[in-house]
């Protein structure tokens, strides 16, 4: 890269949520950039939304290029998204070129030509309208129509310089035939090859995923990799930026009350205000109770508690919550409690990212609990799963909100399930939940496995439910081999034995 | 029926004197005067060039009799510019 070059290139912001975050500021300036993607990979959308973006930030005026659909085709796919295309032509904002092949438009060839009528009308519409923005869409539309395509590509490296010229910043979309392999059919990357962005559709365990990539911008740099992108219906496309939230968040030593004093004690006397804990067990071991408890104590603070629930409904909730001596009816009365119950399978992970993060906005908890994530992992592929943990924590501790995540696992410490091999290592707390049989009787034990920046009980306390909720009992003695999940009794005098061995140990 | 022509050309190329030299030719002998002929340059007309959707130079238009006829280059193959004006019998 010339550095003297890259510091002549500026960017403009497009506005498309979460594409200038990983452009490091928009797209290049007064130049042109190639989006290439397979059929069905949004290539459309992003063309007219970066438009269209521009119409609603500051009323930059766009031509849009159609070589596919018809512009009244256009115009109603559009409205799906509240984009009244209509109205912004009347006022001269948006203007349309329309290349869309027409029914009886076939022609017969006899000598040379060149593309002079589009590339007049193009020049036409961007000096009646003062365009700062053009979308090409889609120029493989284009070389199909014509039979010369060494032409027609001549004639497209033209229309780019012409581009430049005027001083516009310009979109131009491809196809390719597959996600992955060559940029674009026909090699159109060749002459627009300075910027190049990839949109995939990919099909991965029956679940499709949708990413965007910024394969290169000559001479400036931007974040590298694919992130992914879902298409809202008010908004359009939005890209989740997951690497470009930062670990920036400040930390204090301010702590709150998980709700249970003897939890509380056992963790150095709460959780941490900005802290992220993961309740981990198996089915039916507490979980929720924990959880609850931990939103209960939103009770006298002052502050609001959230609920998201994946796995129970409203009602289910709140009898649960009765049961265990819990007034959340009263909580919910008074405005301080807010539950949100979603079916996991009802949108796919980017949706519920940007849902969940829309209603903690609104809300603005002070703690809040998920309940559990578990439920969620069986919507989107694992990559996006990971993504979706990563990009929730790291909203919940820019926001300072005090979270408890509920998990289901089979086994503690020796196999941790899927998804808490995503999250453990950003969890600032584990709370590890585990049934313990000994003499064919049923114990809940429940211990504090990581306290990030505090000291805490190693001891596995005995705990049991009733209705008062959670009650936090004597350490297990005499037991052995609680986390393996493989309980053993030991006699008292092997244990003064063992005792013994450490005592004589710090002797010597 | 009169036969109605409309040639779509950019400026004063030397493609598009080829073309509008061949049309004259057309005309004359081929249609013998019963034509109705114009010459749009998209240059300064570019909002023609918009509603009849042109994109390559030259292009021409058969308005009438129907059916409705393009014919894209600059006519130098006279032959495949008459077939595709429906004009071939008359040659």
């Amino acid at each position: 890269m010339n550095v003297a070059e890259g510091a002549g290139i500026s960017k403009i912001p497009t506005g498309i949520p979460g594409f200038d975050l990983i452009s490091y500021g928009g797209l290049p300036k007064g130049r042109t950039t190639l989006v290439s993607g397979t059929s069905g990979s949004a290539k459309t959308v992003f063309a007219a939304q970066f438009l269209i973006q521009g119409i609603l930030q500051d009323h930059t005026p766009g031509v849009f290029i159609t070589f596919e659909e018809s512009p009244d085709d256009i115009r109603k796919n559009l409205l799906g998204f509240n984009w009244n295309i209509a109205e912004w032509e009347d006022h001269d904002l948006l203007a349309f070129v329309d290349a869309s092949a027409e029914f009886g438009h076939d022609h017969i060839i006899s000598g040379t030509y060149d593309m002079g009528g589009l590339i007049a009308r193009i020049e036409y519409a961007i000096n009646k309208i003062g365009a700062k923005r053009v979308s090409l869409d889609s120029i493989g539309a284009l070389l199909e129509r014509f039979d010369n395509t060494t032409l027609i590509r001549r004639e497209l490296l033209r229309i780019v310089t012409i581009l430049k010229q005027f001083g516009v910043t310009a979109l131009l979309t491809a196809e390719r035939t597959e996600e992955q392999g060559a940029i674009a059919r026909y090699g159109v990357e060749e002459f627009v090859a300075d910027n190049v962005i990839i949109l995939r559709n990919s099909l991965f365990d029956e679940k499709r995923r949708r990413t965007i990539e910024i394969l290169k911008f000559r001479g400036t740099d931007h974040q590298k990799g694919e992130f992914p992108f879902t298409i809202r219906p008010n908004s359009g496309i939005v890209i989740l930026p997951l690497s470009a939230i930062e670990l920036t968040q400040s930390s204090n030593f301010d702590r709150v009350s998980s709700g249970n004093d003897e939890l509380d004690h056992m963790c150095g006397g709460g959780f941490f205000q900005d802290s992220l804990v993961l309740i981990t067990g198996a089915t039916g071991c507490g979980k929720t109770l924990v959880a609850n408890t931990f939103l209960n104590a939103v009770n006298g603070t002052g502050n609001r508690a959230m609920l998201l629930a994946f796995e129970e409904s409203h009602d289910q909730i709140f009898r649960n919550a009765r049961g265990w001596g819990m007034n959340f009816d009263q909580l919910e009365q008074d405005g301080l409690l807010k539950i949100m119950c979603v079916y996991p399978e009802t949108r796919n992970l980017e949706d519920h990212l940007i849902e969940i993060q829309k209603n903690i906005l609104d809300y603005k908890p002070s703690r809040i609990a998920i309940d559990s994530l578990s439920a969620l992992h069986r919507v989107g592929t694992p990559k996006s799963f990971r993504e979706f943990v990563v990009s929730l924590s790291s909203f919940l501790k820019f926001n300072r909100i005090a979270s408890v995540i509920t998990s289901t696992s089979a086994y503690g410490l020796d196999g941790f399930s899927v998804t808490e091999e995503h999250i453990s290592t950003i969890t600032d707390t584990i709370v590890l939940l585990r049934y313990i049989e000994f003499y064919g009787e049923m114990h809940r034990g429940l211990a504090v496995l990581k306290m990030r920046g505090s000291s805490h009980d190693k001891q596995i306390r005995e705990f049991s439910i009733d209705g008062h909720g959670l009650n936090v009992g004597r350490p297990f003695r005499q037991v052995t081999g609680i986390l393996r999940g493989d309980p053993q009794h030991v006699s008292l005098s092997e244990m003064e034995r063992l005792n013994q061995l450490f005592s004589e140990d710090k002797n010597q | 029926m009169k036969t109605v022509l409309r040639l779509y050309v950019t400026g004063t190329t030397p493609r598009s004197l080829q073309a509008i030299k061949t049309l004259k030719e057309i005309c004359e002998k081929d249609l013998q005067g019963n034509f109705d002929m114009s010459i749009i340059d998209v240059l300064e007309r570019p909002q023609l060039a918009e509603h009849e959707k042109i994109l390559a130079t030259p292009t021409l238009i058969k308005e009438l009799p129907p059916p409705l006829r393009r014919v894209i280059g600059d006519l130098s193959e006279k032959e495949k510019v008459l077939i595709g004006l429906d004009l071939h019998s008359h040659s």
